[in-house]
């Protein structure tokens, strides 16, 4: 099989349910991501009871390019729906997958995608226990869609959400923001920018098991991915929800160099760029060092920061400037486009 | 991050706050031509650091907000012609025509349109699309222009006939002459735009400021380059001087870019323009000459340019004069958001209305 799939794309055959489907479960998709549950090919998936509160969530990737330096749609997929699941405190039981293939999609970008998945999977711990394959006409799709649900666990004593948030907490970032939006971006307006411009894309929910053993019981507040929209909104979000005014300082605010200089050149603020491997922690004052420290301490947290604290005043975001200045920050309205000069 | 670091520092701006307010002996009120300024002095946190001493009103430096409503008809009409594909600047796409229908509308409708960063984009776009006619509609002042006389040229030495352009390209000085006749906008000052002024050089503003006994400045777009002119022009409004002074040399030389000024004219030739909120101005615009008309879409796709119809109710106009400030529009952040604007100056992320939305007036 693999020896000719070189030649070979996604024909609507694929997604019959017939001979093709079964060969591609078969010869592609068991061949990578095959575990007890899923190579059972029964019409869903049975997971034993185990004691906790059960997180539930889902979400779609479309991404374009669907390959791009740092990861691709499946790294995207496993990850994005591990980070929501962690958001919550949850920790990570099992993902469903499901593809919407495009009819001429060649089968070696699909065989790629699928590595991805396995290794993210197998590197997250989590596994794909039950999925689902359609093929759509050409024209229909635009190469593949992915959609992945994951369910967690959600231990007694955690109670993770933006209304926890209370007035004097610290805010921190897990690392450096905007590189995934400005990677995507920059490769959709085909520029090659000197630099190492790469997705931070990444599965968080290790991270933040080692928060939630390693602080007090109930001083980790809020956490939320900065995904699209990035920092700026997800701010806005928690400030609407918890009522409270987060202050955040420029300064402080991790960005590498060459995101800083991919928006300089793009008319971009990087406040509103996409990150798929950073969470934002609003954490109890008194034990703001020691998560640092905890985050500090991962692969994926060696440049997290304090940004910034809430305090009680009106229900908004505003940020230090590098030149002491101060203005508001408001959420993402539309696609981020480029300006002109 | 070098030449960025060095002009937002923290201490040289404190410095220079504390030698501008010393050099203030009275308030007084700015207009700041460009659009990037705008964004500039909102988005550093300068304005907050200025007022209430120094009054910052945007003037009608934004390309997209003086687009006027029949120019983006006519880019709608475009887009609806068979295999006919749209190449434009990322900000166009929102902007609404006179009935409300955006290029965002005609692409969710099938229209070919694809954001581009520049207009030799675009000439590559129609090179790799040969079936299709590619058409780029010009918008901007002089800092756009040579580069797409530059295209305009490439094209027709790379003998690539499927590539038009829709010119509604305009020239800074006939509005600003324009507008500062008008007895309604009381300003002590203008803050001349860093990089229109690298192309038509510091001298281009020697007869505003005699004629209008008026302080012009050339800036730069960093907060220490802003800072800097407005020392410079709060030292002339104190000695009662009207004279125009560069402090953004990096950048901008007395006589400007003799040879990009004359690709253009190569290309181009003054027509009057209209300006949306502005009107017609009379030789404020650029129109491709004869010599180049087989790039000149207009009259190559036979298109009509309806009369312009404002939205009811917009005060675009009036902002765009420098005679109203956003938040007294009716239609300012009700109606009129950036994520549903009803008048140009709220799509551009440069447009005046959306600076005071997106940053908002802070106060403690």
């Amino acid at each position: 099989m693999k020896h000719t799939m070189s030649q070979k794309t996604i024909l609507l055959d694929h997604g019959s349910g017939g001979l093709a489907s079964q060969e591609l479960i078969s010869n592609l998709f068991l061949k990578h991501l095959g575990n007890k549950i899923l190579s059972a090919l029964e019409d869903c998936a049975v997971i034993e009871n185990q004691p906790g509160r059960l997180a539930f969530t889902t979400d779609s990737y479309v991404v374009d390019p669907i390959f791009f330096p740092g990861g691709d749609i499946g790294t995207l997929a496993v990850h994005g729906t591990i980070n929501d699941l962690a958001m919550r405190g949850a920790r990570p039981l099992a993902l469903s997958l499901a593809l919407i293939l495009e009819e001429g999609l060649p089968l070696t970008d699909l065989e790629r995608i699928i590595i991805s998945i396995r290794d993210a999977s197998q590197e997250s711990n989590v596994a794909i226990v039950t999925g689902d394959t359609k093929v759509v006409p050409r024209g229909k799709g635009d190469k593949i869609f992915i959609n992945t649900s994951g369910i967690g666990l959600v231990a007694e004593g955690v109670e993770i959400s933006a209304s926890m948030a209370r007035a004097g907490d610290k805010i921190i970032l897990s690392g450096s923001m905007g590189d995934h939006g400005v990677t995507i971006m920059t490769r959709r307006a085909g520029m090659t920018l000197a630099g190492n411009l790469r997705s931070d894309s990444m599965a968080l929910h290790t991270m933040v098991q080692k928060l939630l053993a390693g602080l007090p019981p109930g001083s980790l507040h809020t956490l939320r991915d900065p995904t699209r929209g990035g920092v700026a909104t997800s701010l806005c979000e928690i400030a609407a929800s918890s009522g409270l005014e987060l202050e955040i300082d420029e300064d402080r605010i991790p960005l590498r160099a060459e995101v800083r200089a991919a928006c300089e050149i793009l008319g971009l603020d990087p406040l509103y760029l996409a990150n798929e491997g950073k969470c934002i922690a609003m954490v109890a004052p008194e034990i703001a060092d020691q998560a640092l420290a905890l985050l500090r301490a991962e692969s994926g947290g060696k440049e997290a920061a304090i940004i910034g604290a809430l305090t009680s005043g009106p229900a908004r975001v505003t940020l230090k400037t590098t030149i002491g200045g101060t203005r508001i920050i408001t959420p993402l309205h539309g696609a981020p486009l480029p300006r002109i000069c | 991050m070098k030449y960025v670091d060095e002009f937002r520092d923290p201490e040289l701006t404190a410095h220079l706050l504390h030698e501008l307010k010393a050099a203030s002996t009275r308030p007084f009120r700015v207009m700041e031509v460009c659009g990037t300024h705008t964004m500039a002095i909102f988005r550093s946190g300068l304005r907050a650091l200025l007022l209430p001493e120094i009054e910052l009103i945007s003037g009608p430096g934004c390309p997209v907000c003086v687009t006027s409503a029949s120019h983006i008809d006519a880019f709608l009409q475009m887009a609806e012609l068979p295999e006919t594909r749209l190449a434009i600047f990322g900000d166009l796409f929102r902007v609404p025509g006179s009935k409300g229908a955006t290029l965002a509308h005609a692409h969710a409708q099938g229209a070919k349109i694809d954001i581009v960063y520049s207009s030799m984009d675009g000439l590559e776009l129609a090179r790799r699309n040969p079936a299709e006619m590619v058409v780029f509609p010009g918008i901007g002042f002089e800092t756009t222009s040579p580069g797409l006389a530059a295209t305009i040229m490439a094209a027709r030495q790379q003998n690539i006939d499927n590539f038009a352009v829709f010119s509604t390209h305009k020239t800074m000085l006939p509005p600003l002459m324009a507008l500062l006749g008008d007895p309604r906008l009381r300003i002590d000052g203008l803050l001349c735009p860093g990089h229109v002024s690298s192309i038509i050089g510091a001298a281009a503003y020697q007869p505003l400021a005699e004629q209008n006994h008026l302080a012009c400045v050339i800036g730069g777009f960093e907060p220490t380059d802003i800072l800097q002119a407005l020392i410079l022009m709060a030292k002339q409004i104190n000695e009662g001087r009207a004279e125009v002074e560069n402090g953004y040399t990096r950048a901008v030389t007395w006589e400007g870019n003799g040879r990009a000024r004359a690709l253009v004219a190569t290309v181009f030739k003054p027509v009057d323009m209209e300006w949306r909120g502005l009107g017609m101005i009379e030789g404020s615009g650029l129109a491709i000459r004869e010599e180049y008309a087989g790039f000149d879409a207009q009259s190559r796709l036979s298109i009509p340019l309806p009369e312009s119809k404002e939205p009811p109710g917009c005060l675009c106009g009036q902002i765009l004069k420098g005679i109203t400030a956003p938040p007294a529009c009716p239609l300012f952040g009700k109606g009129c958001t950036p994520a549903t604007p009803i008048g140009p100056c709220m799509v551009s992320s440069e447009g005046t209305c959306a600076a005071y939305f997106t940053y908002g007036n802070y106060s403690r």
